[in-house]
């Protein structure tokens, strides 16, 4: 049978999983991701789970998604709609089908359409597919709970157990739709269920019968679909969410500055993870509070960056509110600190598990007096190692706090993630204060780069006071004089404004463009690939990138002000673009801001963009 | 014998006003750190806000002069990334009590190794005069000029509430005794609190005066000390002894007491409620106030455990650089 199979070439492709949150969309997803990632496909994850931990069972409220974007050449997002969905009930059905491409397949288990799950999900007749307007011929409808079941009919397992697999089931039939090799799939289960080894067998036989379901039905479908490899970067790599990168980078950091990592945190979404991720890896020394509140998490590492640590602390928007107070005691003190904001939708609790960029301004400004801090924003999930790295490097060089900006997409999402070497990254070297200096040192003494010496107790000699309060320049002690607090205050903003950043790169039509988008952190992938698609259609585009937001990088005015035409999209109401215009003399863009807690589409973007060049 | 002094320590001129508890209590502090003997360059001494968190910027130590009420949690972060530290924590009332409540009873909960100097003078002292977290109800102060209608806390409670295992009771004026007793708060490994009693002559003038002179303490104090009977009075003719659910006075001698019926001070006792008892007693209900160590209990440190739980772990685990760690997931080869 196999030979009269129609094997189609595709460039990309992006499935969606999507089930009960406790249907396991995401490991499904992820195994997909990894058996495509592991030939060499370029990969882009997302999951988008409810704020709910348990919802009822099929209700509405209770789907969880998990798309997978794979491709032949680079792919910059997770995809703004699917091409093939997997619903796993009634309720993903109707929540999820939005997020599929006119004539996307559809793969729906049958035997979660009955009577009650339709009523559950709100459905008024038995027609689902005729109420959702949803051609037959596009839905691979089979009975896959009754099959698995069947499969595992032997395995002596508990039925609440067999019901668990599933997912991969579904995985398996998606696998076969795309020609992906199984074998992969089943060495990821054997290593990651090694002590329960019959929970992985079982899990490879669901797959496999998922697999060969989708080979003997083959007629039904449209279709084999193959993706080719087209361009390799050769070495090692593996899978990595933007929090787990984000660990790593600190792990890296304190690692190359030869000091111990602290953290000092506490549990919120969608910044969890990182904590999770550190408290782990106590071999390397990390040390992790959970502390009695968000306050603490930053107070406590603000205690820890005094003792000598590279301390971090880690949270999301509202944390940031409450950390602020201790993040400004940071400045005073410049002490180095690193502060993590995964951020999500606001105000106040506002959508804890979706994706925004409303917290810049916060992040530069939100603080009494004058409070200058060096702000980031990582681009991508595997940019957050970096991103961390170069956050912690930075704090540490020029002793400060610094914010450190993901969002819950970056965060959540995956990318493939090439092993780094950490001897090829850069050295971190602190402003110790040098042994010379003792007998004339006084804490306020700064470095040539304006940055004040770190004397960490324990060292003889060194013994100082800092304080929340003023100090005078020289002595350190409590000063309210005003022409010293006016140096203070400058001394303060110098160095920050000293801090030497990367140039902005112009990527796409760098000396002709017509148009140029402007953006910043993890909306990066989505702005590429919208100037990647008016490129292809021969519009003159050109794109920048902001990494580091305070300071901006030196060629920042001399790029935005060189197109006739610049648009900064973000997805706030026009927080950065407020930053640049505040920055850059006679800098007046358009904007496209959007806040929906999802992911920009990039065909919102061009659509958008297009809108822009045609006027 | 400590080869530190007085002048090791001491550093700058105090500003608070003449005659401020807190000038008795810097000079026992600055005492005790001599005997104590650890080196001014191992100890840390960090404070939050208010008159008393001034403190710093007379120790010749390493030391921060923080942020409102948030010292206990500055104190954690710094004890537990370099616990080779003796970190000290000065906080007032309302700094210890109100604004860092939170982190005072998280602190005692974690017994994490520091030790908490809560110098009680019942006032908001550097705001000029409000009613604060001690301050009896009915207080009249400048924000409640027809008294508080609030109760107070009272710090052992909430320190015994919060699962502490040390408090100590001195008074600001008592050098000797604040001496011994910071001593002994060094000695004990885990959070120690030390509440010092000490007069505010400006906005709280003589709201300890039972106890603030040696008189006064002769008559209207119990100095309770470890295995010791807890006996006092100026000619330690009273004693204290168990009856039913409580304690009672009694005099030695009368109404067919004996010395041996009087209680012998256990504060190394796991079951607080009589420490606690010890610890509530004065503020004219018949009862003197106790002085001294009132609760020592050995406990597991939170900074010696995730010390040792981090050498467990990297006795267990096959990673120990980052190099290593990246190994330990699922990698695959692009050739």
């Amino acid at each position: 049978m196999t030979e009269t199979l129609e094997v189609k070439e595709l460039d990309q492709v992006v499935v969606r999983f999507s089930g009960d949150s406790g249907d396991g969309m995401q490991l499904a997803g992820n195994i997909f991701s990894t058996v495509s990632a592991t030939v060499g496909n370029s990969i882009s994850t997302f999951p988008d789970y409810p704020a709910d931990i348990r919802a009822p069972q099929g209700s509405l409220t209770g789907v969880s998604g998990f798309q997978v974007h794979i491709g032949a050449g680079q792919v910059y997002t997770p995809g703004d709609q699917c091409d093939v969905l997997v619903c796993m009930n009634a309720a993903a059905l109707k929540t999820q089908y939005r997020f599929a491409k006119p004539g996307a397949a559809i793969i729906i288990d049958t035997d979660s359409f009955g009577p009650k799950d339709l009523a559950k999900a709100e459905f008024k007749t038995e027609d689902y597919l005729g109420e959702m307007g949803i051609d037959p011929d596009r839905v691979i409808a089979c009975p896959l709970t009754t099959m698995v079941k069947d499969c595992l009919a032997e395995s002596g397992m508990e039925p609440k157990a067999i019901l668990k697999c599933r997912n991969m089931f579904a995985l398996g039939l998606v696998c076969w739709l795309f020609d992906r090799d199984i074998d992969i799939a089943f060495n990821f289960l054997r290593e990651k269920f090694a002590k329960k080894p019959a929970i992985a067998e079982s899990n490879i036989k669901v797959i496999q019968a998922g697999y060969d379901y989708g080979h003997n039905t083959h007629s039904n479908v449209a279709g084999v679909r193959r993706i080719e490899t087209k361009e390799k970067k050769p070495g090692r790599y593996m899978d990595i969410t933007g929090n787990k990168a984000t660990a790593y980078g600190f792990i890296a950091a304190a690692e190359k500055a030869g000091l111990k990592l602290y953290l000092g945190s506490y549990p919120i979404t969608p910044a969890t993870d990182v904590l999770h991720e550190l408290s782990k890896h106590k071999s390397l020394g990390v040390t992790t509070v959970q502390c009695e509140d968000e306050i603490a998490g930053c107070a406590s590492s603000v205690g820890a960056a005094f003792a000598g640590a590279l301390a971090v602390t880690s949270t999301s928007g509202p944390g940031i509110c409450l950390k602020s107070e201790a993040m400004n005691l940071a400045v005073i003190l410049e002490l180095p600190l690193v502060v993590l904001d995964v951020q999500r939708g606001g105000p106040a609790t506002g959508l804890p598990t979706k994706s925004e960029q409303t917290d810049l301004l916060q992040a530069l400004f939100g603080r009494n007096g004058e409070s200058p801090m060096p702000v980031m924003a990582a681009m991508s999930p595997t940019d957050c190692f970096d991103a961390a790295y170069e956050a912690s490097k930075l704090a540490l060089e020029h002793m400060t706090p610094v914010v450190l900006l993901t969002d819950a997409y970056v965060a959540n999402g995956s990318g493939a993630f090439k092993l780094p070497n950490l001897a090829e990254y850069p050295a971190i070297n602190p402003p110790y204060v040098p042994e010379e200096l003792k007998g004339q040192w006084t804490p306020y003494m700064r470095a040539e780069n304006g940055t004040r010496y770190w004397a960490i107790p324990g060292r003889e000699g060194f013994e100082n006071i800092t304080a929340g309060i003023e100090k005078d320049s020289k002595t350190g002690a409590i000063s309210t004089d005003p022409e010293n607090h006016q140096l203070m205050t400058n001394l303060r903003k110098q160095k920050i404004e000293n801090i030497e950043v990367p140039d902005l790169e112009v990527l796409g039509d760098k000396d002709d463009a017509e148009l140029l988008i402007v953006g910043f952190g993890g909306t990066y992938g989505h702005l590429h690939a919208a100037m990647d698609e008016m490129r292809a259609a021969g519009r003159k585009v050109a794109m920048v990138h902001f990494r580091y937001i305070n300071p901006l990088p030196k060629n920042a005015a001399e790029v935005l002000c060189k197109y006739p035409k610049v648009v900064v999209a973000e997805q706030n109401t026009g927080q950065l673009a407020a930053w640049l215009r505040m920055k850059v003399d006679g800098f007046c863009p358009a904007q496209y801001n959007e806040v929906k807690g999802q992911p920009f589409k990039v065909a919102d973007l061009t659509a958008a963009f297009e809108a822009l060049l045609e006027k | 014998m400590s080869e530190f002094t007085v002048n090791s320590f001491k550093k700058g001129q105090p500003r608070w006003c003449p005659g401020c508890g807190d000038h008795f209590f810097l000079a026992s502090f600055h005492k005790a750190l001599a005997e104590i003997g650890v080196a001014p360059w191992n100890t840390a001494v960090i404070s939050g806000i208010g008159c008393s968190s001034r403190l710093p910027h007379y120790m010749a130590t390493y030391g921060m002069n923080t942020i409102h009420g948030r010292a206990a949690a500055i104190a954690t972060g710094a004890k537990v990334a370099n616990p080779e530290l003796s970190v000290w924590q000065v906080s007032g009332d309302g700094d210890g009590l109100a604004i860092g409540g939170n982190h005072f009873i998280h602190a005692n909960r974690r017994n994490i190794n520091i030790n908490i100097l809560l110098l009680n003078n019942r006032i908001y002292g550097l705001t000029k005069g409000q009613y604060s977290p001690t301050s009896p109800r009915g207080f009249v102060s400048k924000s409640s000029p027809y008294g508080t209608v609030e109760d107070p806390f009272r710090p052992a409670e909430l320190c015994f509430g919060a699962r502490g295992h040390f408090f100590a009771r001195t008074v600001a004026t008592d050098g000797p005794h604040t001496v011994e007793v910071l001593k002994e708060a060094y000695n004990h490994k885990g959070t120690t609190v030390t509440e010092i009693l000490q007069n505010c002559v400006i906005f709280n003038n003589g709201t300890h005066d039972d106890v603030y002179d040696k008189a006064g303490r002769a008559k209207n104090a119990i100095y309770v000390r470890h295995g010791e009977k807890l006996v006092f009075g100026e000619n330690k003719e009273f004693g204290l002894v168990q009856q039913g659910f409580g304690l009672k006075v009694v005099e030695i001698g009368k109404d067919g007491y004996t010395l041996d019926d009087v209680l012998v001070h256990d504060a190394h006792c796991e079951d607080n409620t009589l420490q606690l008892k010890l610890a509530l007693m004065g503020n004219g209900d018949g009862f003197p106030v106790a002085l001294g160590v009132i609760r020592d209990v050995e406990a597991p440190t939170y900074d010696e455990c995730v010390s040792a739980q981090i050498e467990e772990v990297k006795n267990k685990k096959p990673y120990h650089n980052f190099q290593e760690l990246l190994e330990t997931n699922d990698i695959w080869e692009v050739k």
